[in-house]
């Protein structure tokens, strides 16, 4: 029997291959927002894992520090080596800024780390680790920055030693890092204004400025330029440790919010990207339905185009299930071809975008799946129109 | 005995009911035999369509009878089960205009039809090359539709009208869109078809060119039938 579906599509090639082009761009656009999506979510994982750490130790009470501002005291870190479990302890700062690099502006997540310790980059495309206590710089490679270029931050340049790759913060902000004490004074040293104001406010305050009491003063002003908080404590434990124990006896005892992986985890991707997501998600279902629409409306556009054709079809003896069969086969046929074009253009324009696009190959089987069941739940429509012509249209009068 | 192919007693359609109610037909009478080409000729409104759609099995007759090659299929109510197969296997159309598929070549427009009735492929082909040979136009037998003159696309579709040979061809103005050779060269290959594979041919038509070549004429007027001897003038 006569693939009456295949014949149309390749007498009608030109039309089928175009919409099918038109419908894959959408397709496209709708496995990008997938994409996009499991890029963040992967942005996430991947900075978590590229930390090293086992437990991340924050301010009370708070979600710290990628999801919200939290503030820890540098020797914490000492005290956390004492814990039963712990192998390694690293102080670490994050703060978002906007750095300007030879008049070209760059935002970058700016990551204060202690080198050799939790923290640091675990590996470098190019260059070499941070040797010196102050002014080196690692960056990740879409910052954009070639080794040995000078990068301006607040008052000083930082030279970039070394160059990494994948390291971004869960809002896709490629990351730089610096010596823990340079990102110290980054984050909380004022400016010169801030600081003669501050100087001349605590010298008019007489608790602070005794003439009893020499060398008060100074000492109180020298502690308001210094800074010795930092975001977070990031543990590596020892191979044998139980985490959750660990973790307990840190709450307990230094009434400070300790977080494992699988919660840090929780808090990136259910909660940082919550928004992000759901956002993303009734986008995805505003272009399925759109997408729908358009394959129906398409299909039922063909098929009352070829009225007289079905109503002699009926007239000289196809049944409703060929005539259904040839309908549903073309608007999979359009399918089939909306998704190739939307799965090559995603390919193609993914690494195109600012933001990393992961497109998993689970994403493209369950998209194929859910065109495939678009069209077929689309051409219903054309179907019902068809088996409606009555065969007597085809006989004049 | 030879049996008629076609045989209508007293068809009536009505459309609508009450005072609105349409007589289409009025008490149809007709008789054909097979091999036989019959004009059926009436003006505008007369009901010639309305006929060939009971003789087509696509609408209901009111009342009345028919019966198709010694079979009763109408008899105040349809005696065929399924009605795509009778159109199938034992009507064949041929239309004002060809209303060949396509998307489908010239030998599968003709073939489609055994193979719906479920000949194998290799078969039905074969047999439209047959009668696209007979109707001469077998050497396009390969074309697009598209690619054929009016009077060949007019030829395919007789082929495909007599693809299932079946003893009842209706034909629907099938010279309305042809110049007058053309026309008559669609009417001698009706005849010879007829004659050829013993089928009996309504040609519904107002067309003066060719009604002089029928042998025997109904006349349809108001919903009734009236038999008139025609020339049968050769084509």
């Amino acid at each position: 029997m006569i693939n009456l579906a295949g014949r149309d599509i390749v007498h009608s090639w030109g039309k089928f291959v175009f919409t099918g082009m038109g419908l894959g761009l959408l397709i496209g656009v709708t496995l990008t927002m997938a994409g996009v999506y499991r890029g963040m979510v992967d942005d996430a994982e991947v900075m978590i894992d590229n930390t090293g750490a086992d437990l991340w130790v924050v301010q009370q009470d708070t979600l710290g520090p990628y999801a919200e501002p939290s503030s820890v005291r540098d020797d914490v870190a000492r005290e956390l080596l004492g814990q039963p479990g712990v192998a390694e302890a690293g102080n670490v700062t994050y703060l978002t800024l906007q750095v300007n690099q030879g008049g070209r502006e760059s935002r970058v997540m700016l990551v204060g780390f202690e080198p050799g310790k939790p923290g640091e980059p675990p590996f470098l495309i190019a260059g070499r680790p941070v040797v010196r206590a102050h002014y080196e710089a690692l960056a990740d490679i879409k910052t954009g920055f070639a080794l040995g270029e000078q990068v301006r931050i607040r008052r000083h340049d930082y030279t970039v030693v070394g160059l990494t790759r994948r390291m971004v913060s869960s809002s896709g902000d490629p990351m730089l890092f610096i010596p823990l004490k340079d990102a110290q004074e980054v984050q909380f040293l004022k400016d010169n204004d801030a600081l003669l104001n501050e100087r001349a406010r605590t010298a008019a305050n007489p608790v602070f400025n005794r003439p009893g009491v020499p060398g008060l003063l100074e000492a109180v002003q020298a502690s308001q330029v210094t800074s010795h908080f930092v975001n977070a404590v990031l543990l590596r434990l020892r191979p044998d440790a139980d985490v959750q124990a660990v973790a307990q006896g840190i709450r307990r005892w230094q009434h400070l919010q300790v977080y494992n992986r699988a919660q840090m985890e929780n808090i990136l991707v259910a909660r940082l990207i919550a928004t992000s997501a759901k956002q993303i998600f009734m986008f995805l279902v505003i272009l399925a339905m759109v997408s729908a629409a358009i394959v129906a409306f398409i299909i039922y556009t063909m098929t009352l185009g070829k009225i007289r054709e079905i109503a002699v079809l009926k007239l000289i003896g196809a049944t409703n299930h060929t005539i259904s069969g040839m309908i549903l086969q073309q608007a999979l046929g359009l399918g089939l071809i909306g998704f190739v074009v939307g799965k090559l253009s995603a390919t193609l324009w993914a690494p195109l975008f600012p933001k990393y696009v992961l497109l998993l190959p689970g994403d493209a089987v369950r998209g194929f799946v859910l065109v495939m069941l678009m069209c077929a739940l689309a051409s219903t429509f054309a179907i019902r129109a068809a088996l409606r012509i009555d065969p007597a249209t085809a006989i004049g009068g | 005995m030879t049996l008629p192919a076609i045989q209508i007693e007293n068809l009536t359609k009505r459309y609508g009911e009450g005072e609105t109610a349409v007589d289409a037909l009025k008490g149809v009478d007709m008789t054909i035999w097979p091999g036989e080409v019959v004009g059926l000729v009436g003006p505008s409104g007369s009901g010639k369509s309305t006929l060939l759609k009971c003789l087509g099995a696509v609408t209901e007759p009111t009342s009345g009878r028919m019966i198709l090659g010694g079979q009763v299929i109408y008899d105040a109510a349809w005696k065929i089960d399924d009605l795509r197969v009778l159109r199938r296997d034992r009507i064949g159309f041929v239309f004002q205009a060809p209303y060949l598929i396509p998307f489908l070549d010239v030998t599968d427009n003709v073939a489609l039809l055994p193979m719906l009735a479920g000949m194998p492929d290799a078969g039905a082909r074969s047999r439209a090359l047959e009668l696209l040979n007979a109707l001469d136009v077998g050497h396009r037998a390969r074309a697009a539709v598209s690619q054929l003159s009016g009077g060949e696309q007019q030829r395919v579709s007789i082929a495909r009208a007599l693809a299932n040979h079946p003893p009842v061809i209706l034909a629907d103005e099938p010279t309305a869109p042809l110049d007058s050779e053309r026309a008559l060269a669609v009417v001698r290959m009706l005849n010879q078809m007829a004659q050829q594979y013993e089928t009996a041919i309504i040609v519904v038509t107002h067309d003066e060119k060719i009604i002089p070549t029928f042998r025997r004429i109904y006349h349809i007027r108001d919903g009734r039938t009236y038999e008139e001897a025609g020339e049968g003038r050769e084509v």
